[in-house]
């Protein structure tokens, strides 16, 4: 039995290696299609983070909705508007990389030093319920419901307001 | 002690994917680099929130239900930055957020 938690420890390692390679490869690439590829490197990652978290449903909702959806939306916008090659020649040096390193050192040390490191976290002391589908569910859709229907609202808005926009120049360019 | 059974693990790898997504908004030259740098950070928002829900919270459910939500919103954001992207190509010809100066339409 032993050997499975090491098996899993190993597979927790190979996993966020693969988020940190997919988020440098997602920022340091020339093409924007090479971006997305890292973005959806990252996700899987992140998916199987959420799998280590004890949530395989949370996992398959991650590969599901933002693997199989969000990085096809973006992927047909990269399409759609190609960059010109000058543009994305200039994608890789930046508008001024000592000012962006400078703001990610910053972010993260104020990050780990200020916040992580010195906060003790103390565990609640009974839990109710457990991870299961079951009991998300039944929170979904008892305490949680008014903003369950918000975020069906907020998607048929979306979906409105996105077609609206992107039909919008079209009948001028054919008059 | 199991690196992977550790709260503080998990809250530096999100830390790492904020820093990340910031470092991408500043770098990238384009509009679709900055939307997907932006899909970087609510990642890091909602997997802190799943590792306080593992290791914090007295209810396991509400953490999964908050990460559920942060998706759907990243979902419709994407396609209105995607249609709104679309929108601009369209009338400027460029992607560069330079080049965006005016609000005519």
């Amino acid at each position: 039995m032993i050997v499975y938690r090491y098996l899993a420890e190993v597979l927790f390692y190979a996993l966020v290696c693969l988020t940190f390679a997919g988020g440098i490869m997602a920022v340091r690439s020339k093409m924007l299609m090479h971006a997305v590829l890292g973005l959806a490197a990252t996700l899987f990652g992140v998916a199987g983070l959420y799998f280590h978290l004890g949530s395989p449903f949370l996992a398959m909702m991650q590969i599901l909705i933002y693997v199989g959806a969000v990085c096809i939306i973006i992927v047909l916008g990269v399409m759609l508007g190609n960059t010109p090659d000058q543009l994305a020649a200039k994608n890789l040096t930046g508008r001024s990389l000592p000012l962006a390193l400078l703001a990610c050192a910053t972010g993260f040390i104020s990050l780990f030093v200020a916040t992580i490191s010195r906060t003790e976290f103390s565990p609640a002391k009974e839990k109710v319920g457990d991870m299961s589908i079951e009991f998300v569910g039944e929170n979904l859709l008892l305490q949680y419901c008014l903003a369950f229907e918000l975020i069906s609202v907020i998607l048929l808005t979306a979906i409105i307001g996105a077609i609206i926009l992107a039909r919008g120049g079209r009948e001028g360019k054919t008059s | 002690m199991m690196i992977s059974a550790n709260l503080n693990t998990y809250l530096i790898i999100a830390a790492v994917l904020l820093v990340i997504g910031i470092y991408g908004m500043v770098q990238h030259r384009s509009l679709i680099g900055i939307l997907i740098s932006s899909e970087f950070i609510l990642n890091g928002a909602s997997l802190n929130f799943m590792a306080f829900n593992k290791f914090v919270a007295p209810n396991p459910a509400v953490g999964q239900i908050y990460a559920l939500f942060i998706m759907g919103i990243a979902a419709a954001e994407a396609a209105i930055a995607v249609s709104i992207i679309i929108a601009v190509y369209r009338k400027y010809q460029s992607e560069d957020p330079e080049e965006l100066q005016d609000m005519k339409l």
